[in-house]
């Protein structure tokens, strides 16, 4: 926590397509850690290289091959932050951009908080005190928005599984404290043996979490688009087949999304963060309308609207209501059960409303890779953009479990090597402040009330 | 009761420094100031009790062991003391890691008590009196001297308030509550309104004791016996390891049972700590018996120590069965334990409850932030304990007489030393009970073990002019033969040869495939730097077993101790970024207005310290950091 003068690393271009994305890194290991996964054609490091020269070669994560790249090196005191500065350009898709941070990550960088690489620069004097106060609000908006939107992205499984490994390992953190601390009362002789079961248990349980993390599911991020339509219009059935999975309830009957459900998917590098929402419809069903009025509202945050329309039926009031309300927005709209003999009219339909228009079978599952491109498309020519804070979080969030798995993996170690438990529990308090910052818990006296609550301490 | 003299007069004797109490915070208080060559008196309300221990009969203990020894090395007498005064003496945890080894020793509390007295009699520079300071006398937010009951004034240039558990202390057990101190000593009823008057916010605490019970009304043989340990280790770095093989005094354990609990539940409504009659917050790490009954109600048992309180006493210390429960119920109670049928009480169990102050008005140094030369250590500042006690003590009296002397103040960060864990909790964090060490709350705690707290300390003892040159000097040469042979056992190689492959499979450890360094099997848990000795041919000499535990800590722990280390380097960054005492906060652009308050009300000296007060956040600690960097 605080301030540190470790390598950090951002990506320092927009999070939309772009002709070169750029990752940047700064600190002491800035040179160490580009040796570690650049390779070009001279067998010399660039850490020897001479500072402001650029090199052309290869980000590699071990054998595998990331992005072909143009690598800028400058040493500091001349750089932008005053410290070690590495910049890696690279072929500018989101997911390429991402997949370079995350490298650098794995091999010893942090994510950068927002404005810090400002902030070194001016604490390292590369920023005249007029600009000082620009970096202050920078730091102090920018910050609390982080935090409060990484805390705010969090599932609430994803929140409740972190809080139940969290309540695991204080426990026995607790447990272990308080028989070190009153050991005539309480004995932790031999314990190890059954906190290593607990701990592997742990892992996995993390473990899981990351993979999950890494298919892109656990956090939310990337382009929030809304699935809108009258009742039994599709939707679900589209959601579940841009899903892959049946997460959504199909029904024929009419209104069976009363919630709002939600999944994030990746096209091509591209994440979408899909909402299914209830059938907008005049209703008078009490759940149905908060549904209602929830799919509404969700629309009108969206980065993208995909509106779907039931073509084997007449476009009806509750169309027309939708049409308005996506007029100004970013959407795009499908004609659905192509399968099924139509009614609607595009051209019809075109002379209501310009966007682009798919016909789509969700049952069928046709014209949902013309879907696909076209959302590429959109997004690579920038006309949907998410916020990049949002990603920066998420990475954030990857990193801080990591950092949960290797500090239990000490902790296994520790008990596989017999030492003694006071060594297990300074790595279980590692890997429960990990956790902690995912959810935005800090430490505070926990160990010590649980100790007290939960331990009868003698005397 | 707000104090109103008859006849004031001026004692015209001048003195630097005023300690006000002659407990364990105030004996060091007054030692170090006199050491120091200031000119000082400690007041007490009764000379007989000057470092009397009211409670149990032990000093050190888990964490309080580690203050101890951090004492001594700052040149401190706690340690001295218990080693010139203990009956039986026990490493606690030996079985775990070097960090958490604790040493605690009974104590014969007559002894411990004259002993301390007769070395603040002797110390020169230092006067005992006897009286009750009623008033601090403060011109323009300075300290100028005290006042006593009896009217009379003395001057001072810097007072250490060490009042303990005495300001307007009530002892409760049933319906029953005398306005005494501990032990039925005199309380001390006027100065909380004094202080209280100069803008200081109190708190009111509550602690408890166990009964005295007579020795010769126990029938030991249904109780187990607990012995010290066959080789004690002296608490004092000074003192000669075999001076302290002395002959010990055991302890016995014995356990509550359910008609125990049955007494004590049917009870309960008797209690005054569930009458509302108490006020006071109590500790959650020292409950009453009923506290634990009620608390953890499926414990079909709780352990009971029976300790003794000296080798001239036939009392004993019933440790576990502290209550405030009605004298009646305390004999059904006490008369259930096996081995206590007949237990004759000398003195009931009892709660107290006192005045404290609420310690975030202090600055780590221990000086009031808002009266200039007050400064205050021990149960005062909300803690509790004989050892957290006589460490505020003497970080207290150390800083009054660094300041009069016009010397720069001591503070010892959280990567330092427990005293520096204790003090920055101490002045940092919101408390509601009386505040204890634990090991638990020491981040750093794999480096600062007791064993090294002399290799810690001792060069800030010396430089503050407590510690002797020779004893700097001797720590000096331990430290060099330490890393030398460290030195010396990483770079001396052992091969696959026979003597080496049988010597290691007779020590039940696996014979070596390839060359190894002696360090490296002194790394694997079977071995140690003793062990190896039939293998290590250019051993010379043959070293003191303090010097030997170094070696194998340093060697076999190396792993971890260099990753607390690196996370020490990280801490020190923000604890040495100074913050000036004429920041004005609201001039900060886009510091929260929370945290504005929150550091306009604290304070804090540091960065560091900044950091870790509640409602201040990382954000925050940044924009500080780049305004400071103006």
């Amino acid at each position: 926590m605080g301030f540190k003068t470790d390598t950090i690393a951002a990506i320092s271009t927009a999070m939309t397509n772009s002709g070169i994305g750029i990752v940047r890194l700064s600190g002491e290991d800035a040179f160490s850690i580009i040796d570690k996964i650049y390779k070009g054609k001279s067998p010399k490091l660039l850490s020897e290289q001479k500072s402001h020269t650029i090199h052309y070669g290869y980000i590699m994560d071990g054998e595998q091959t990331i992005d072909e790249v143009l690598v800028l090196l400058m040493r500091g005191p001349h750089s932008y932050t005053g410290e070690d500065t590495v910049e890696i350009d690279c072929h500018g898709g989101v997911f390429v951009t991402r997949k370079i941070l995350e490298t650098v990550i794995k091999y010893g960088a942090r994510p950068a908080e927002p404005g810090e690489f400002s902030k070194r620069a001016f604490l390292n004097g590369r920023m005249d005190l007029s600009q000082a106060e620009a970096v202050i609000d920078i730091i102090s908006s920018k910050n609390d928005y982080a935090l409060q939107s990484s805390v705010n992205q969090l599932k609430g499984s994803v929140h409740n599984k972190i809080k139940e490994i969290r309540e695991v390992i204080l426990y026995h953190t607790a447990f272990i404290e308080s028989a070190l601390d009153d050991p005539e009362h309480i004995s932790v002789d031999g314990y190890g043996d059954s906190l290593l079961g607990v701990v592997k248990d742990l892992q996995q349980k993390i473990q899981r979490l990351l993979d999950t993390a890494d298919d892109g599911r656990i956090i939310k991020e990337g382009i929030k688009t809304v699935i809108v339509g009258k009742p039994n219009a599709g939707k679900s059935s589209l959601m579940n087949v841009l899903v892959g999975e049946e997460k959504a309830i199909v029904t024929e009957i009419a209104g069976t999304t009363r919630d709002v459900l939600e999944e994030n998917i990746q096209l091509q590098g591209v994440s979408l963060n899909i909402m299914d929402t209830a059938g907008i419809r005049d209703t008078s069903d009490i759940v149905e309308k908060i549904g209602v009025d929830k799919a509404k509202e969700n629309a009108e945050k969206a980065d993208l609207i995909i509106y779907v329309v039931d073509a084997s039926r007449p476009l009806d009031e509750n169309d027309h209501e939708i049409i308005e309300m996506i007029r100004d927005k970013k959407a795009v709209i499908l004609l659905n059960k192509s399968d099924l003999s139509t009614v609607v009219d595009k051209k019809a339909l075109e002379t209501l409303i310009t966007k682009p228009m798919i016909d789509i079978s969700a049952k069928e599952e046709t014209g949902i890779h013309e879907l696909e491109s076209t959302l590429k498309e959109m997004f690579y020519h920038g006309d949907i953009s998410f916020n990049d804070e949002v990603y920066i979080t998420n990475i954030r969030h990857k990193t801080a479990l990591a950092d949960a798995l290797s500090s239990l993996k000490k902790v296994a170690e520790s008990i596989e090597n017999q030492m003694p438990e006071d060594f297990f529990t300074i790595d279980l308090m590692d890997a429960y402040e990990s956790l902690g910052s995912i959810t935005g818990e800090t430490i505070g006296e926990d160990l010590v009330n649980e100790i007290f609550s939960k331990f009868c301490m003698g005397k | 009761m707000k104090y109103s003299a008859n006849s004031v007069w001026e004692n015209k004797d001048a003195y630097d420094i005023v300690v006000v109490g002659a407990g364990h915070a105030g004996c060091e208080a007054a030692l170090a100031c006199a050491r120091l060559g200031l000119k000082t008196i400690v007041f007490t309300v009764s000379v007989e009790s000057i470092a009397m221990m009211p409670c149990n009969p032990n000093i050190g203990g888990t964490s309080k062991g580690h203050l101890v020894r951090e004492l001594d090395a700052l040149g401190g007498e706690m340690g001295k003391n218990i080693d010139k005064t203990f009956i039986q003496s026990k490493m606690l945890n030996k079985s775990k890691g070097p960090a958490v080894h604790s040493l605690r020793a009974q104590a014969d509390k007559n002894k411990y008590s004259n002993t301390m007295r007769q070395t603040l009699e002797n110390q020169e520079n230092l006067e005992i009196r006897q009286g009750e300071v009623v008033n601090i006398l403060v011109e323009d937010s300075s300290v100028t001297g005290v006042q006593t009951y009896s009217g009379a004034i003395y001057r001072c240039k810097a007072v250490v308030l060490c009042t303990g558990t005495y300001l307007k202390a009530r002892c409760i057990y049933g319906d029953v509550s005398t306005h005494t101190g501990p032990n039925g000593l005199q309380a001390a009823n006027y100065l909380t309104d004094c202080l209280k008057e100069l803008g200081i916010k109190m708190y009111r605490f509550k602690t408890g004791t166990p009964a005295r019970i007579d020795k010769r009304s126990i029938d030991f043989s249904k109780m187990e016996e607990q012995f010290g340990d066959e080789r004690v280790v002296p608490f004092s770095f000074t003192t000669n390891p075999e001076d302290v093989q002395i002959e010990q005094t055991s302890c016995w354990l014995t356990y509550t049972n359910p008609t125990t609990h049955e007494i004590i539940r049917k009870n309960l409504d008797r209690s005054p700590l569930y009458s509302g009659m108490i006020e006071g917050t109590g500790p959650r790490y020292c409950p009453s018996i009923e506290d634990k009954i009620v608390k953890f109600a499926d414990k079909e048992r709780h352990q009971v120590f029976i300790e003794p309180e000296g080798l001239e006493t036939n009392e004993m210390y019933i440790g576990g069965m502290s209550s405030s429960l009605p004298e009646d119920v305390q004999y059904e109670m006490y008369r259930s334990v096996p081995g206590l049928e007949h237990a004759k009480i000398v003195k009931n169990a009892y709660a107290i409850e006192y005045d404290c102050i609420d310690a975030r008005q202090l600055h780590p140094t221990l000086e009031f932030k808002s009266i200039h030369g007050l400064f205050s250590g021990g149960q005062f500042n909300g803690s509790s304990g004989y050892e957290e006690a006589a460490a505020q003590g003497l970080i207290a009296g150390i800083n009054a007489a660094l300041e009069v002397l016009g010397r720069e103040q001591l503070i010892l960060d959280r990567s330092q030393a427990y005293i520096g864990v204790l003090i920055d909790d101490l002045v940092t964090k919101e408390s509601h009970e009386p505040y204890r060490m634990m090991t638990s709350r020491a981040e750093y705690r794999l480096l600062l073990r007791q064993d090294n707290a002399d290799q810690r300390l001792t060069e800030i003892g010396h430089k503050i002019g407590l510690i002797s040159d020779e004893r700097y000097q001797m720590l000096l040469d331990k430290e060099e033969i330490i890393r030398k042979e460290i030195h010396r056992l990483e770079h001396t190689n052992v091969g696959t040869s026979r003597e080496i492959t049988d010597f290691l499979t007779n020590c039940g450890s696996t014979p070596l495939t390839s060359g190894s360094t002696l360090a490296e099997l002194i790394k694997r848990p079977e071995l140690n730097y003793e062990l190896l000795e039939p293998i290590d041919h250019m051993r010379t000499e043959s070293f003191s077993r303090e010097i030997m535990e170094q070696i194998d800590i340093n060697i076999k722990y190396e792993g971890y101790i260099k990753r607390q280390l690196k996370q020490v380097e990280q801490f020190k960054k923000l604890e040495t970024r100074k913050i000036p005492a004429d920041i004005d906060y609201d001039a900060v652009p886009s510091l929260r207005i929370e945290a504005v308050q929150k550091l306009k009300q604290f304070r804090p000296l540091s960065i560091g310290q900044a950091s870790r007060i509640s409602g201040v956040s990382p954000a925050d600690i940044s924009v500080l950091l780049v305004y400071l960097g103006h």
